[in-house]
């Protein structure tokens, strides 16, 4: 067992853990933020990616224990209390959602793109999320409703 | 018509959205409840054994395992399926596909009873496999299954009219072969359930990523010998379903139910990504033999058909996958001689059932890719042919029905898709444009300088088109009902269900909207209930794209009966006089001569007050259909609906690769309720029938899948496919509500033919094999690696 520390949605956490598990597992089981989902284990669909230090990372790809010292970010931290965040609005109003499994990794593999690109081309919002399996929607209302946040805060 | 809608066909969201997008939204693994169990399941390395014997003495005392769940511990059916009990739960004498289950094993950690696996030992009798389905009724051929004597899965005959007649009146005659390929629904939550026992006055609840609860139900309450009303099914958020989320489920539901009853704790079954692939059922590969005879002026006169549908290990849904193909299998022509047969046979390959489509995709390759190659052959247009021989009012179909009570808008898809595109243009100009990929000599495999390909020409420009007509729900596979429970409160807000399942698709939004459409209320004032097979009345399955004609109409009856007592009451108490005519808007009440009088949520109250009941059932059955198996006559659907999808593609000459530049999709759904849903049904199926096109394919060596995860069986990425247009021609029916009908699998059953024909235009040669890969492009085979046996789990 070893014991790590990070701040998980804006709060300070620590955790001890065995070695060999994933962050996903981390996730899910000890802290029950299930929002993070796991499609394949081998990181080609993206359902659990979650924000490391700002970047989109699988986490079913990363240890446990790497995530010390670190800031994540999972969907259940990326609104403000009751209110939505931008990219979560527009994938409401844009009919971004079906199934719904693909999701939170869909806005969080977006949110990554537009904190450090707040003005992306519909290439690169192809490319960002282009590690997020969805097999509802074939993306387009996706591709709008990013498109969509990044004109809304660019009007900001 | 002329009602004018203040909710239906606007962009409403999604009642379940806020809860998706937060991530609070519970799926089936999402679920833990105190002491539960985890579980691994046993299987060998074999397509076909015959098993001696298992021995679980060297875990039986180890501290990881709780119990171990074999055949068994069963109290009722040892097999089960959909249509055919041939399906084990647990496999402890024979294994048929390299999915089976033979044991299962629980226990507090799942990572621990894995490592318990590989110390049971299995003594077992390989038997010779048999993969290939052109073979499974030879003589000799090994029987899969041999109870039943034969590996033959059904047989669905038709015939019309005068085949020989029909051939003599030809002025040619063209035969084609075509096959299509196992694919996977690659939905993105693997399957996950959690039995939990009740005690024995209530027997045991299940919540599972489960398509369909009440077809769950049966198959569990068979497997325990329980009464239907001691099995409550509930259905977590389904991550994705595309059909592929009910047999699978159902045997999974069952096994958890065991273990469950067994140890008296709750036990959870979460599959891996490889053993969902692994163990799931798939679409159909077909083998189609089409013979056409036709006019000089383009006219068809007769269509000799005949289709092999591999069913791999089990029937699970073959025999009414292959119902729709024999009904559908001319396309959406008027033909006066037909002769159809369709088989389904077993094989030991992974079984195949339900999927997206149900037997369509299939045939619409064969039939649209023959109708341009007659087209060329009369050097006219592929509109022009469609429109010869294409579907109107009044046609007969192959199977004599003729259509009538709705609009046959075949021929109008197909303008307006035409139109939309310049369709005629593109493709004579991309016709024109020569090109030839350099026939590859693998003996001098060194290209002459005249094979040399310019850089300015290795891309090459096509465009192709597919229509279809499609029937709208079960049509005769069976008796087809809904029902809808609606309940208003005292306050005025509402709680809507459906015995229909959601499935992601969206149907609980479409519900909602019916209901406020009727009860002139806003959206918000309902909340949809979620679906517990032990409050919501059965309504048969979300299946054959039957969720807004039939779950639709049913809504629609709860909410119109719970108006018109509403309707009476008000004019009673507000003494409105009998001429005068009462409207719910927007949570207001009007009346035409007082205008304004009350409030939704008032009148609500009031009701309640005065002992009015506020609850209502609706109940929706489909008129009558009927079939005559000897013959394949009948009217086979009560409605149908018609589409037309064109493609623009993008080929590289040199490498093979077709890249989607445009896919325009007309469709007639009737009314469109769900608007924003409706455009996600498009965009979604568009895109899985270009994965079905162009790349994916499950492939098998002895039976054993080469490709169990995401990194080996491609789906589309958001990187794969430009632009997709939807356009729906609305027309009207007199079934559904508002005339409101099919769309999810219509969407998907077109695109893969529609970009063949693309290809086929870009490059001026035709295709015959799905799916339309590098190599098939480039070489027009596939390249199959030799390799053996990956695939398997231990």
């Amino acid at each position: 067992m070893i014991e790590i520390k990070f701040i998980l949605n804006k709060k300070h956490v620590s955790a001890k853990i065995e070695s060999n598990i994933r962050l996903i597992d981390l996730l899910r089981d000890k802290f029950n933020l299930t929002g993070t989902k796991e499609g394949c284990g081998v990181g080609e669909c993206g359902a659990c990616t979650v924000l490391m230090n700002g970047r989109a990372v699988n986490s079913c790809l990363v240890l446990a224990a790497q995530a010390d010292e670190s800031d994540i970010v999972t969907i259940e931290g990326i609104s403000n209390g009751d209110v939505l965040n931008p990219l979560q609005k527009n994938f409401l109003s844009h009919g971004a959602v079906q199934c719904g499994f693909c999701t939170p990794g869909m806005v969080l593999s977006a949110s990554a793109l537009l904190d450090q690109n707040p003005n992306p081309s519909e290439e690169e919002i192809k490319e960002s999320i282009a590690g997020n399996l969805c097999r509802c929607t074939g993306y387009k209302q996706i591709i709008d409703a990013v498109k969509e946040t990044a004109k809304e805060l660019n009007q900001k | 018509m002329n009602k004018e809608f203040s909710v239906v066909g606007t962009k409403v969201i999604r009642e379940d959205g806020v809860d998706k997008v937060t991530g609070h939204a519970k799926f089936a693994d999402d679920y833990k409840f105190d002491g539960m169990l985890h579980s691994v399941m046993l299987r060998i390395s074999e397509a076909h054994a015959k098993i001696n014997s298992i021995d679980f003495s060297e875990i039986e005392n180890n501290q990881s395992l709780f119990s171990i769940i074999t055949s068994a511990d069963i109290p009722g059916a040892k097999k089960v399926g959909m249509i055919k009990n041939d399906q084990p739960i647990f496999c402890d004498e024979k294994v048929v596909t390299p999915g089976d289950v033979l044991a299962m094993l629980v226990g507090e950690s799942e990572y621990e009873l894995r490592t318990l696996l590989k110390k049971i030992k299995v003594d077992y009798t390989p038997l010779p496999i048999l993969n290939d389905p052109k073979k499974s009724l030879d003589k000799d051929a090994i029987l899969i299954h041999p109870e039943t004597g034969t590996n033959l899965i059904c047989h669905h005959p038709l015939r019309k009219g005068d085949l020989e007649k029909g051939f003599a009146e030809s002025d040619d005659i063209l035969e084609q072969t075509y096959t299509t390929q196992l694919i996977e629904h690659g939905y993105i939550e693997p399957e996950a359930v959690i039995a939990i026992p009740l005690g024995s006055s209530q027997g045991v609840k299940v919540i599972g990523s489960i398509q369909n609860p009440f077809t769950t139900r049966r198959f569990v309450a068979n497997v325990l010998d329980l009464p239907l009303s001691k099995v409550r099914i509930v259905q977590a958020h389904l991550g994705g379903s595309f059909g592929g989320k009910d047999d699978t489920m159902c045997v999974l539901s069952a096994r958890a139910a065991v273990a469950a009853m067994k140890t008296n704790r709750p036990v959870k079954i979460r599959y891996t990504r490889e053993e969902s692939i692994l163990e799931s059922y798939k679409r159909h590969p077909y083998i189609l033999n089409y013979k056409i005879g036709y006019a000089k002026n383009g006219k068809i006169k007769a269509m000799k058909i005949d289709i092999l549908a591999d069913g791999g290990a089990y029937v699970s849904m073959s025999p009414f996958v292959t119902w729709r193909t024999v009904v559908q299998a001319t396309g959406p022509y008027e033909i006066e001689n037909v002769h159809t047969d369709v088989r389904a046979v077993y094989t030991n390959n992974p079984y195949t059932g339900a999927m997206r489509g149900f037997g369509s995709p299939q045939p619409i390759f064969a039939q649209e890719s023959l109708m341009d190659e007659i087209a060329a052959r009369l050097h006219i247009t592929p509109d022009e042919i469609r429109r010869i021989n294409g579907l109107k009012v009044g046609s007969i179909t192959a199977t004599g029905q003729t259509l009538k009570d709705h609009e046959v808008n075949l021929v109008r898809v197909l303008d307006v898709a035409c139109g939309n595109t310049d369709f005629i243009t593109k493709w004579k100009k991309n016709k024109n444009e020569k090109t030839h990929i350099a026939a590859l000599d693998f003996k001098s495999p060194v290209l002459k300088e005249s094979q040399f390909i310019k850089p300015g020409n290795l891309i090459k420009k096509g465009i192709g088109l597919a229509v279809s007509f499609r029937g709208c729900s079960l049509g005769a596979e069976g008796v087809d009902a809904a029902s809808a429970y609606l309940s208003i409160q005292n306050d005025g807000s509402v709680y809507l269900d459906c015995g229909l399942a959601e499935n992601g698709q969206g149907l609980r939004t479409t519900y909602s909207i019916i209901a406020s459409e009727v009860l002139g209320i806003t959206t918000d004032k309902i909340i949809y209930l979620e679906l517990d097979t032990g409050i919501t009345s059965d309504g048969g399955p979300t299946v054959a794209s039957r969720g807004t004609i039939m779950g639709g109409g049913a809504v629609k009856k709860a909410a119109e009966i719970l108006l018109e007592r509403l309707e009476k009451f008000v004019k009673d108490e507000f003494k409105l006089g009998e001429d005068d005519f009462v409207s719910f808007r927007e949570n207001l009440v009007f009346s035409r001569r007082k205008g304004l009088i009350s409030k939704f949520p008032e009148v609500c109250k009031l009701a309640f007050l005065k002992g009015v009941s506020l609850a209502s059932i609706g109940w929706y059955k489909s008129p009558n259909v009927h079939w005559d198996e000897k013959f394949g006559q009948g009217d086979a659907y009560f409605t149908y609906v018609y589409g037309c999808q064109v493609a623009e593609v993008s080929v590289n000459i040199a490498t093979g690769e077709v890249y989607i530049d445009k896919v325009t999709a007309v469709h007639d759904p009737g009314k469109v309720i769900n608007r924003l849903g409706a455009e996600g049904q498009v965009y979604g199926g568009v895109t899985q029938g270009a994965g079905y096109g162009i790349f994916e394919e499950v492939t098998t060596d002895k039976g054993f899948i080469r490709e169990l995860n995401f990194d080996t069986y491609t789906i589309p990425t958001s990187k794969d496919i430009d632009e997709i247009k939807p356009i729906f021609i609305e027309g009207k029916d007199s079934y559904g509500p508002w005339g409101g009908k099919s769309l999810g699998e219509p969407t998907l059953e077109l695109t893969a033919a529609a970009i063949s024909n693309a290809v086929s235009n870009a490059l001026g040669k035709r295709f015959f094999n799905l799916p339309l890969n590098l190599e098939e492009v480039l070489l027009s085979k596939k390249l199959r690696p030799a390799d053996t046996k990956r695939g398997s789990l231990l």
